[in-house]
């Protein structure tokens, strides 16, 4: 008995040492973000906005649940452990009340997470609109290996691996693909992402709330170019946003067939370019390439 | 004509880069150094027919541990190469990996530790134990098991052929997804040694799956209704009919992309109508219901130990059953969670989400099940108890993030994000690992003999965790910060960089506790006559079946047959007291080496259509063909061990015990500890070389 109790003894250090452990990790991870970019605890953007409220309230539910589960399987744990001399042994069965809260608890917590989820899943669709007083803008997106060529069609621009918004703002990217595998398009820091694909147009809806430059990447992998497929996305004043417009439209570059047979061959790392005028008909030529090869194709 | 012969294969093909070299020569040392110690120790005709062509379910078992341990050892090292690389890839510096090197090494990664790992310790474990638990001297299908073990070993051998020819694996992910995985977008051999090696191993997965289902549902001892099984039987039963469903949907997948890579057609790809986004839903139709397949069973070791430890019952027998049952049909309709980012409509989302979230129900259910059997017992806390206790945080932690990942609108934030693969880690690490780590502490002494050590395990134990905190947390807050996975480069701006390092370090915690279990092993082995189980058999004071019998069981399982009367089978008879055996006749199966030959011809078919080589596919083929018409023939599988025969070996093996039973110190203070282990092997080394000890092998 003496070497059971010296044996708690041993794992009571243990576990004080795990503590200890535990709280030195958490603070020097506390020290290694402050004042780093944490984007998806920094919304600057109206749909980031809820999905971090959602998700604070979806982790606040799950805890409520989870935090007493635990501390409860370790308290049981303790207090009937071999070597308390409190502990008496019996082949004690669940009761009936037991089963039950056993099943209706998590029951209880999983509805009222679903009854959240539902509403909020066809409110936070990606495809639905964001009524605002501002007119919307549209950007159509071509994601290319491996760089982001972005189309403002009523500014009549283009651009590679950048975007500039204007604050407040509702976009609307139509996003779509040529030549590069799935691809995702990402800005942590507005909004969840979207995957682009041949021969689909995918709709993500966002709006910006604060001034500032934010990364955006593809977070899901189409080749060996992927790590390096990054651009980013400035938020500004109307009258900023604007005032870039009007300078990119006098840049030299011009997005013709061309260029783009350029922009179609893989790279990577793209450098960002700003091009002030494109070939109105590329967007739905790109969808269209696909579109008639599967025709085509049933023609064989 | 160069084409005929070797298809593709070139000159090329042979290893010239670092690794394809190291892998090369550590194979080919591996093989040398294995070879001589079996020829020195005149050993091979033992492997061979107590080993390689057993057809005995314990054998395979353990066969099938050690290759997924080594499998291991393997995808650990790919993790170290991974964490170094993100450690050190930040701003100017671009690590010691290429982009393309760095992504065949976490596909790699993925597949070993899913297919070749996680895969192997649960086969292996329902191998040894569902047998003995249903009171069966064998399975339904003897041959049918060792073909399905063979077939993995050699998806084994294909997932690591790239080392010796064509250099390169799959640079995909561990689904190589579509249309990347595409001949337009991966032209080289990599995904084509992804596709064959998933392909046999899982053919051989089906097979095994089928097998567990006919031995559980037809071989159970008389009186053990299904109602009456032993939980882990339970889990691995729901986990196999899943296998069952969802691997021959694998397999076709699988196929689509061959003839898609292979033959040019359009199921899969960009252009001529292919569809991309079938193969997404079809390979997370298999996908997500996989991972289940490796939890069930592992929540059946937690529902086993539990309730030994506290010496109670489970809490609520039925509820663990239907928990099972709920998780294992639920986990069918929910694959569409690992997308909801392509573009469905709120409503496709909103369902599986749903559905994703009641599954969350009978898993909690499963866990809140435990804390009741746990109160009002009387627990011992051996390291078994310990993994246990450290899964549940783990696990709860998995839970939590699986969840919010299990919401749309948060998944549209969190997918493809270090978030996401800290999850799976969490959910794969803390309940599959920790449950196998549990499971084969708690049945080590019946695999052997003799209990493991208990010090050196429980310092495993803390080294595991704190290398899982140290490697995972920081993954978590990444995701967080908006680092995506896979990353093989990121800018210094975004002050990642001390957190990769953290995962970095954390990982090689887990490898000091990964060599305390090697060194766990080899000290149980060196003291394994003070460690002896004098409890004839029954070192925990077990509930079920496989405890009443000897340590190692006997080739035959059970000497008789038992009657079953409740759940916790064992712990009545023993309330009952035993009854003295009655000997009969058994039959038992042959050896056989069918397994291996066909495995072996499969595994050339898989090479040969890797590099297109046209008569090795046709020979294969047809030498797979061949060998099982002459199986088919072959009327002479089994055999009769006459009851006397069987009571001469129990009296021998008895008398043999009860010589062990005089003074054995079986106190776990007295077990070794891991410096006492280094001084015993340098003290070993130091006399092998001084006496000269090597010379008389």
């Amino acid at each position: 008995m003496a070497k059971k109790n010296k044996n708690w003894l041993r794992l009571r250090w243990v576990l004080v040492l795990f503590l200890t452990f535990l709280a030195s990790l958490s603070l020097l991870l506390f020290y290694l973000v402050q004042g780093k970019n944490i984007a998806l605890l920094h919304p600057r953007g109206y749909i980031a906005h809820q999905q971090y409220s959602l998700m604070l309230f979806v982790v606040a539910i799950l805890l409520i649940i989870g935090i007493p589960a635990l501390v409860t399987l370790y308290i049981v744990a303790w207090r009937y452990r071999e070597s308390n001399p409190k502990t008496v042994m019996s082949e004690h069965k669940a009761s009936k009340s037991l089963v039950a809260t056993i099943w209706i608890v998590p029951t209880f917590f999983m509805i009222v997470i679903s009854v959240v989820m539902w509403p909020a899943t066809h409110k936070l669709a990606p495809q639905k609109s964001i009524a605002s007083e501002n007119k919307p803008l549209t950007i159509q997106v071509i994601s290319l290996r491996w760089k982001w060529l972005f189309l403002y069609p009523e500014q009549g621009i283009a651009t590679v691996n950048f975007i500039q918004l204007p604050i407040n703002t509702p976009v609307e990217f139509e996003m779509t693909a040529d030549e590069v595998p799935m691809s995702s398009f990402w800005i942590p820091n507005l909004g969840g992402q979207l995957y682009t694909m041949t021969s689909h147009v995918n709709r993500l809806n966002l709006m910006a709330n604060t001034i500032g430059d934010y990364p955006g990447s593809t977070p899901e992998i189409n080749g060996a170019g992927f790590t390096g497929m990054k651009f980013t996305a400035r938020v500004s004043s109307d009258a900023d946003f604007n005032q870039w417009v009007k300078k990119t439209s006098q840049s030299q570059n011009i997005l013709d067939q061309n260029s783009y047979k350029e922009l179609l061959k893989p790279s990577e790392a793209n450098p960002v370019v700003l091009y002030s005028d494109f070939d109105g008909t590329l967007y739905d030529s790109v969808i269209m390439k696909y579109a008639g090869s599967a025709e085509g194709h049933s023609g064989h | 004509m160069k084409e005929l012969l070797v298809g593709k294969l070139t000159w090329e093909s042979l290893p010239h880069q670092w690794w394809t070299i190291a892998g090369t020569l550590s194979f080919v040392l591996l093989g040398v150094a294995v070879a001589v110690v079996l020829t020195y120790t005149k050993r091979w005709k033992w492997l061979w027919n107590d080993w390689l062509t057993s057809v005995d379910p314990k054998k395979i078992g353990i066969m099938y541990f050690i290759a997924g341990f080594g499998m291991l050892l393997r995808g650990g090292l790919d993790v170290l190469m991974m964490w170094l690389q993100q450690a050190l890839s930040s701003g100017n510096s671009h690590g010691f990996l290429t982009a393309e090197h760095y992504q065949e090494i976490f596909t790699a990664h993925g597949n070993i530790m899913v297919f070749f790992v996680a895969m192997a310790f649960i086969f292996g474990l329902i191998n040894y134990i569902v047998p003995l638990q249903i009171g069966a001297r064998d399975l339904a299908s003897p041959l049918m098991n060792t073909l399905g073990f063979w077939l993995f070993i050699g998806g084994i051998v294909m997932v690591n052929m790239f080392f010796v020819f064509g250099g390169e694996y799959a640079a995909t992910g561990w689904l190589a997804v579509a249309p990347l995985s595409g001949k337009e977008f991966s032209p080289g051999a990599g995904v084509d040694y992804w596709v064959w090696s998933l392909m046999i191993s899982g053919v051989g997965t089906t097979l095994g799956a089928i097998n567990f289902i006919m031995t559980i549902l037809k071989m159970r001892a008389p009186g053990m209704k299904l109602l009456k099984m032993p939980l882990f039987t339970w889990g691995s039963l729901c986990s196999m009919m899943m296998a069952v469903t969802v691997f021959p949907l694998l397999t076709a997948t699988l196929f689509l992309v061959y003839f898609d890579r292979a033959l040019g057609t359009h199921f899969f790809t960009t252009t001529g109508g292919g569809d991309p986004m079938m193969y997404t839903n079809l390979i997370w139709m298999w996908g997500h219901p996989e991972v289940y397949v490796l939890i069930l069973p592992a929540f059946g070791v937690f529902s086993e130990v539990v309730s030994t430890f506290s010496r109670k019952p489970i809490a609520s027998y039925k509820s663990a059953v239907v928990g099972m049952i709920g998780v294992s049909v639920l986990a069918l309709s929910v694959w569409l969670h690992h997308f909801f980012t392509m573009g469905a409509g709120a409503n496709v989302n909103a369902f599986f989400g749903l559905m994703t979230t009641i599954i969350a129900v009978p898993t909690s259910v499963l866990v809140f099940n435990w804390i009741a059997t746990m109160y009002k017992g009387k627990i011992r806390f051996e390291t078994p108890m310990l993994w246990f206790l450290g899964f549940v945080a783990i696990f709860a932690i998995g839970g939590i993030s699986g969840v919010m990942l299990a919401i749309p609108p948060v998944d549209f934030q969190l997918h493809n994000s270090l978030f996401l693969v800290a999850h799976f880690h969490s959910t794969v690490i803390g309940g599959v690992l920790f449950g196998v780590f549990c499971a084969y502490s708690y049945w080590f002494p019946k695999f052997t003999g003799f209990r493991l050590n208990e010090r050196i395990g429980r310092a495993a134990f803390w080294f595991w965790i704190a290398g899982f905190c140290l490697s995972f947390i920081p993954m978590y807050i990444l995701g967080l910060m908006g680092a995506s996975r896979r990353l093989d480069h990121y800018d210094a701006s975004t002050g990642w960089q001390p957190l990769f390092i953290l995962m970095f370090i954390g990982g090689l915690v887990i490898a000091v506790g990964v060599a305390l279990q090697v060194a766990q092993i080899l000290a149980s082995f060196i003291e394994k006559k003070r460690l002896l189980d004098t409890t004839n058999g029954d070192p925990w004071n077990g509930r079920t079946l496989e405890w009443s019998t000897q340590s190692p069981p006997a080739f035959y399982n059970f000497t008789v047959i038992p009657h079953v009367s409740s759940v916790d089978a064992f712990w009545s008879m023993k309330k009952h007291g035993l009854k003295k055996p009655v000997y009969e006749d058994i039959h038992m199966p042959k050896n056989t080496a069918v397994g291996i030959y066909i495995s072996l011809f499969a595994t050339f078919a898989s090479f040969a259509f890797v590099w297109d080589i046209v008569w090795l596919i046709v020979a294969s083929i047809i030498a797979i063909i061949v060998t099982f018409v002459i199986r088919g023939f072959n009327e002479d599988s089994e055999y009769t061990l006459p009851a006397q025969k069987i009571q001469q070996l129990e009296e021998a093996r008895a008398h043999k015990n009860s010589a062990h039973h005089t003074a054995i110190n079986n106190d776990p203070h007295h077990d070794m500890s891991t410096w006492e282990l280094v001084a015993y092997l340098y003290k070993f080394a130091i006399d092998f070389v001084k006496n000269k000890k090597w010379r008389r092998i």
